[in-house]
């Protein structure tokens, strides 16, 4: 059987989950691997808390937040942005591939850019492998 | 003496209703049977109970506030609350009477009835059938966004039921009418439902044990019910109701099977039906429709089996219904595979029925349903038609879904079929129909679907005399232009579908006008209304306990259940750590099952709730109240989102969509588990409100506010007040615009309440609700206004072309240009010969995909004034789908009997315009008589359609969203289309899309009945989600710049080393998190996002869950 990676995806509440609550909506199929975590923010997500992530064995973890200009809050996602440089730098150094993680901006309006990034986004880990030899 | 009801005392102690019934059952509470579902106990009594019982004095001092009546009162009547004798009516008291009627329970009463409510009025609703819901609850899905119709509408029902200030009466009708606007007295009879409604806990075996079947009307007769029933599964009440018709002992006194096996002794044969009198200051008829009946019209087929009505497929298409959303077609149970849908069944068809009108709808129910249907048919390779005469997709975002539904290989023929018959084998259905062309066709078809029309409902006769009200020659009520939610007489508002056949989200809306109008008649004064304000019981303390968690996981009938197995869910929470308890529920937002959350918290002492279903940004406030009415803290509720984010999602693989969401149920559990209780703030409300646009709408919603007392700024943006109005002679009704414009505008310019800016212009804004800020720009100076809440009403305008010539020939003019020429140059009119309107300029092509709605109606109209004023006249209407919809099919009737000639066209061959000599020359190809035509026209007039202002700048500034085509997106498209999806940010008008003047007035109406409700208030409570600073905080400041809302300060001295501390004003908070996300040491969270919470679901994702709470 095809490898099952887990992927952690941090939805923004205005944007993101938004557009992937409209994904089922419009019943947009894409692969079963996410596992969803609602924030106010995707400039609420600490680095730590993706580097948890991989450390506990996630395979692939995504930020998603609204486009640059239609932040909820202003400006929060220019910020994400340049967390999720750092992150990179940060996996590279941890010799994680910086390819399992990635930024992705999805509007509250965009149901089947949100399943063609998470459908595209999962093909390509499944790609890389598991994150540590199972076993 | 305390006169109360069971539910609400249970609700306050927080018990279930049962448990009281039977402490005055078994004598321990010595209250006895009063009327209409009450029961008094003496007040001495009652308080020796509350000590025996160790009830808390608070909760007993409010139980007795809330339910004493002094014992003279109660000896003058039965009703004392309800009841005033007419003598007080006949001699006027001018204290009007802050309660309200609303008759109908759909969704433009529920609606109308939840913003009275809210609004601290005491509402009445009655509703004939034995539950709340109307059609909206028998549709499976609503266009153009395929929402669930069920999970949009039960959270409303759910509200109904458990308002304090909603009174349902169902299984009732209105009797009598006396008294006038301010001070009506109604005389509402209810039948007997022959169940004890407070005793009744709709177990269902009343239903299991009754030997009768009878058809199931909720189902159109597809299914059948028992005599005892209710009507649907999620009905609100969820209180079973004999049908006295079918029930064998009350018409043959045999049986009794349902008495016998009842295990709380709820079915009372003897019970009377109730004569009921209130007291009210306004009434809202909200009576919905009768769906048109074609089985007396031989011509539509309905005899054939396997032809079914719009409806009864509805029924089919629902996963509640009676076929459990598979569909099949009557005569043999099969799956179709060739589907037909035969529109305007019993609209604009004079000749069979009478209806002349349009029933505005249809067509997208169609669209709709031919997308659905695929869902709900296991064959691939489904061939679906759609006959039609005109498809009419004039709504927002709906011509985009008829292309959709094109894309997706619906066939549309335009056609109107008929002799329809049986196959050969008795299954099917055979047809004929003729092309355009005139050619008969013969086809078959496994099933029909007839998209049948609105029609007044059968009693509107009855209603209209009872209340004294004028109605259309189609029996629905007469309204006018400038009031289109008032009926003929004062104090009594009609709205939904009883007004003119409509879809739901115009429904809301004039639900939320007449609210408006109805708390403006009674002066927002509420004194004498029996309101309350909304009380939960006491938070139970759980700061001892340890996590104890209840899961309710949702099949949402097969929405979850279909894909997911839900049973190895429940099991698997089972087995989880903290997990105390587990259940599954058919639909977790149903009235019942809040009912049953509520006892499982008391009964298990759970402390944390898992709600594993839909989205939290729909249902979770919901559950939150839930919570709070059982004694916990609302913010002990974590959704798993196992529906959207993953039924709907991963409809090909059961296995890993159940492996999903026991993924997601433990990453809930991981999180709710460090939860803790949160507070809310109370924010005050600046009562002072901002409308942006002087138009039409923008004024009319000023001097609704200004008439409620709340003082508006409005800015205009050009130097003139009035907008594209002043522009118009007419409404569509007729009505002369001029003179009721120039009023607006003097009563507006007059009022002192409000103040008026022109030439001004947005220059920035910050805050939130209540409490906003903007600077506008008014000749290069910046004044600051602050506000607590703002409606967009920046209107639209007529779009430009460069098609036809127009620029090029004088004689080529835009519609509103040649009103003009009507109005103020009619004599260059005299002596022409021909006038052609090209409909469709550039609406409805790739560069601007939508309908604008009015343009249509506005053409055929100005034909029938040509016609008028000059019968030898050749007016020529050249379209691509005439849109007269609703009420304004009459004029295209009517201009065809004038004589105008209507020639439809192709995109693909558009009509051509050329320059001649004299005159211009138009030539067209006419698809029927199937030749090239030439026209000669004096002048032509081009449709060309309504554009948005670029306003995005305003969308930006205040972060709402806005369609693709420019025009601001509602906060849902049915059910809130006047909110923005930023709180205190409402729309109305053409900014929201293009609209007639009836509907934008309904829509300022309603957006400032929407702002006044609002600002109102006293207080509002803020957002619990708000940073706050822990003690891991070292005061570095990192966290200080981040913050976009500048909420974050760094204060020098204030902790007891001197060291320096960092403090959140929670007012500027939004809780973003920004900070948290800054900060290298945990010193600033967000409450329900905390380093802890969120960290815990990211370990439960992977591993199993953690140990936790901490």
């Amino acid at each position: 059987m095809q490898f099952q990676p887990v992927i952690i995806g941090f939805l923004c509440n205005w944007c993101s989950y938004t557009g992937a609550d409209l994904a089922g909506t419009a019943r947009l199929q894409y692969p079963p691997n996410l596992r969803p975590i609602r924030v106010m923010c995707s400039g609420m997500v600490h680095p730590g808390l993706v580097m948890e992530a991989f450390g506990a064995g996630a395979d692939g973890v995504m930020i998603m937040g609204c486009h640059p200009g239609s932040c909820h809050y202003g400006d929060g996602n220019k910020k994400t942005a340049a967390r999720a440089m750092i992150i990179s730098m940060i996996l590279e150094d941890s010799g994680i591939d910086p390819e399992r993680f990635e930024l992705h901006w999805i509007s509250s309006a965009e149901a089947s850019a949100f399943a063609a990034f998470v459908t595209q986004f999962t093909r390509k880990i499944q790609k890389l492998g598991p994150i540590k030899a199972k076993g | 003496m305390l006169i109360f009801k069971v539910g609400t005392i249970a609700s306050m102690l927080g018990v279930h209703r049962n448990t009281v019934t039977n402490w005055i059952k078994k004598g321990k509470l010595e209250a006895s049977s009063y009327a209409a579902r009450r029961y008094a106990v003496s007040r001495s009594k009652f308080v020796a109970f509350c000590k025996k019982e160790h009830i808390a004095d608070p909760v007993m001092d409010r139980i007795i506030r809330e339910f004493d009546s002094s014992e003279d009162k109660t000896a003058e009547s039965s009703e004392p609350a309800r009841t005033m004798h007419e003598a007080d009516v006949v001699s006027g008291s001018d204290t009007q009477v802050g309660s309200v009627l609303v008759v109908g329970g759909g969704i433009s009463g529920i609606q109308a009835a939840l913003e009275l409510a809210d609004a601290g009025y005491y509402v009445y609703i009655v509703e004939k059938t034995a539950g709340i819901g109307g059609t909206m609850a028998q549709l499976d899905k609503t266009f153009p966004t395929n929402d669930c119709a069920s999970c949009i509408i039960l959270p409303k029902l759910v509200e109904c039921g458990r308002h304090i200030n909603i009174e349902l009466i169902t299984l009732a009708g209105v009797e009598k009418v006396r008294g006038r606007a301010g001070h009506f007295i109604i005389n509402i009879r209810k039948n007997s439902s022959y169940i004890d409604a407070d005793k009744c806990i709709a177990c269902g075996i009343c239903a299991q044990k009754c030997p009768i079947n009878v058809q199931d009307e909720f189902n159109f007769g597809i299914s059948r019910r028992k005599a005892v029933y209710i009507r649907y599964d999620q009905s609100v009440p969820l209180k079973y109701a004999i049908d006295p018709d079918a029930c064998i002992y009350l018409t043959h006194g045999k049986c009794g099977a349902c008495e016998k096996f009842c295990s709380t002794g709820a079915v009372n044969f003897s019970q009377a039906g109730q004569l009921i009198t209130i007291h009210v200051g306004a009434v809202i008829l909200a009576p919905g429709f009768r769906p048109f009946d074609p089985s007396g019209h031989d011509f539509f087929g309905y005899r054939v089996k396997d032809v079914v009505t719009s409806l009864e497929y509805e029924r089919m298409l629902s996963i509640g219904g009676p076929t459990k959303g598979i569909v099949s077609r009557p005569s043999d149970n099969t799956e179709p595979r060739k589907i037909a849908w035969v529109q305007c069944v019993g609209s604009r068809n004079h000749n069979n029925c009478g209806n002349s009108y349009c029933s505005n709808i249809c067509c997208m129910a169609a669209v709709k349903q031919s997308l659905i249907s695929p869902e709900h048919i296991s064959a691939r390779n489904i061939e679906q038609t759609i006959f039609f005469t005109d498809l009419r997709s004039h709504g927002k975002e709906s011509e985009r879904y008829f292309e959709t539904a094109k894309k997706a290989g619906v066939r549309f023929v335009r056609a109107l079929p008929h002799t329809m018959e049986p196959g050969p084998d008795g299954t099917g259905v055979r047809m004929r129909y003729a092309t355009e062309q005139g050619e008969i066709i013969r086809e078959s078809f496994d099933l029909v679907v007839l998209s049948i029309g609105f029609e007044a409902p059968a009693d509107a006769p009855e209603l209209a005399d009872l209340f004294n009200i004028e109605l259309d020659s189609h029996n629905f009520a007469a309204t006018s232009c400038m009031e289109p939610v008032n009926s003929s007489r004062e104090g009594i508002y009609v709205i939904g579908a009883f007004q003119t056949p409509k879809a739901i989200s115009r429904s809301v809306v004039q639900a939320s006008a007449a609210a408006g109008s109805a708390a403006r008649l009674l002066g927002g004064k509420i004194e004498n209304s029996a309101a309350r304000k909304k009380q939960y019981p006491g938070e139970r303390d759980i700061s001892d306990e340890i996590p104890s968690v209840g899961v309710f996981v949702c099949s949402c009938g097969v929405n979850i259940a279909g894909i997911v197995d839900v049973d190895q869910v429940v099991a698997y929470a089972a087995g989880l750590p903290f997990v105390t308890y587990v259940e599954n529920n058919l639909f977790s937002c149903s009235a019942d099952a809040q009912q049953v959350i509520v006892e499982r918290i008391h009964e298990f002492g759970l402390n944390r709730i898992v709600i594993a279903a839909c989205t939290p940004r729909t249902h979770e406030l919901m559950f939150q109240e839930t919570l709070k009415t059982a004694r916990l803290n609302g913010f002990m509720v974590e959704m798993a989102n196992i529906r959207n984010q993953n039924s709907w999602v991963h409809q090909q693989d059961a296995r890993s969509a159940t492996q999903k969401a026991k993924d997601q149920v433990r990453m809930a559990i991981a999180k709710v588990v460090h939860h803790y209780p949160l507070k809310q703030d109370s924010i005050s409300l600046i009562k002072r409100a901002l409308i942006i646009g002087g138009g039409l709408v923008g004024l009319e919603a000023a001097l609704s506010l200004a008439r409620m007392g709340i003082e508006t700024v409005l800015i205009e943006k050009t130097g003139i007040l009035g907008g594209n109005a002043r522009n118009l002679d007419t409404c569509f009704k007729g009505e002369h615009l001029a003179p009721l414009i120039r009023e607006l505008v003097r009563n507006a310019s007059e009022h002192t309440m409000i103040r008026i800016y022109k030439n001004a212009e947005l220059d920035s804004v910050s805050g939130s609700v209540g409490n906003f800020r903007a600077g506008i720009r008014i000749g290069g100076q910046i004044k600051i206004v602050e506000f607590g809440a703002a409606i967009m009403a920046t209107g639209g305008r007529e779009a430009q072309t460069k098609e036809y010539l127009y620029g090029k020939d004088q004689r080529v003019m835009t519609q509103m240009e040649f009103d003009k020429k009507i109005l103020y140059h009619s004599d260059e009119l005299s002596g022409i010969q021909s006038v052609v309107f090209i409909q469709c300029v550039g609406s409805r092509e790739a560069s601007r995909p939508y309908c604008s709605r009015v343009c249509c109606i506005h053409s055929v109209k100005a034909a029938i004034d040509l016609k008028h004023k000059n019968p030898d006249l050749q007016v020529y209407i050249l379209y691509r789908e005439l849109r007269t919809y609703g009420e304004w099919e009459s004029y295209y009737k009517e201009a065809r009997d004038l004589g105008v000639v209507f020639i439809r066209y192709e995109r693909s061959s558009k009509p051509a315009v050329n320059k001649m000599k004299q005159n211009l020359e138009v030539r067209i190809f006419d698809p029927v008589v199937r030749c090239r035509i030439k026209i000669i026209a004096d002048y032509i007039v081009l449709a060309t359609g309504v554009v948005a202002h670029d306003n995005r700048y305003l969308a930006e500034l205040f972060k709402f969203s806005v369609n693709s085509d420019g025009f601001f997106n509602g906060a849902h498209p049915k059910l809130k289309p006047v909110d923005l999806s930023v709180a205190g940010l409402f729309l109305a008008g053409i900014c929201n899309y293009p609209k007639p003047v009836d509907e934008s007035i309904e829509q300022a109406r309603a957006a400032a009945f929407r702002v006044s409700s609002l600002l109102l208030k006293q207080e509002i409570k803020s957002e619990a989600i708000k940073a706050f600073v822990t003690d891991n905080c070292d005061g570095c400041a990192m966290c200080v710049d981040v913050c976009p809302f500048h909420a974050i300060s760094v204060k020098q001295s204030a902790s007891d080393d001197g060291r320096p501390w960092i403090a959140v004003d929670s007012a500027l908070c939004q809780g973003c998190g920004i900070c948290s996300a800054t900060c290298p040491n945990g010193g600033i969270m967000v409450h329900g996002f905390t380093i802890d919470q969120l960290s815990a679901q990211v370990r439960a994702a992977v591993n199993g869950i953690s140990s936790g709470h901490e």
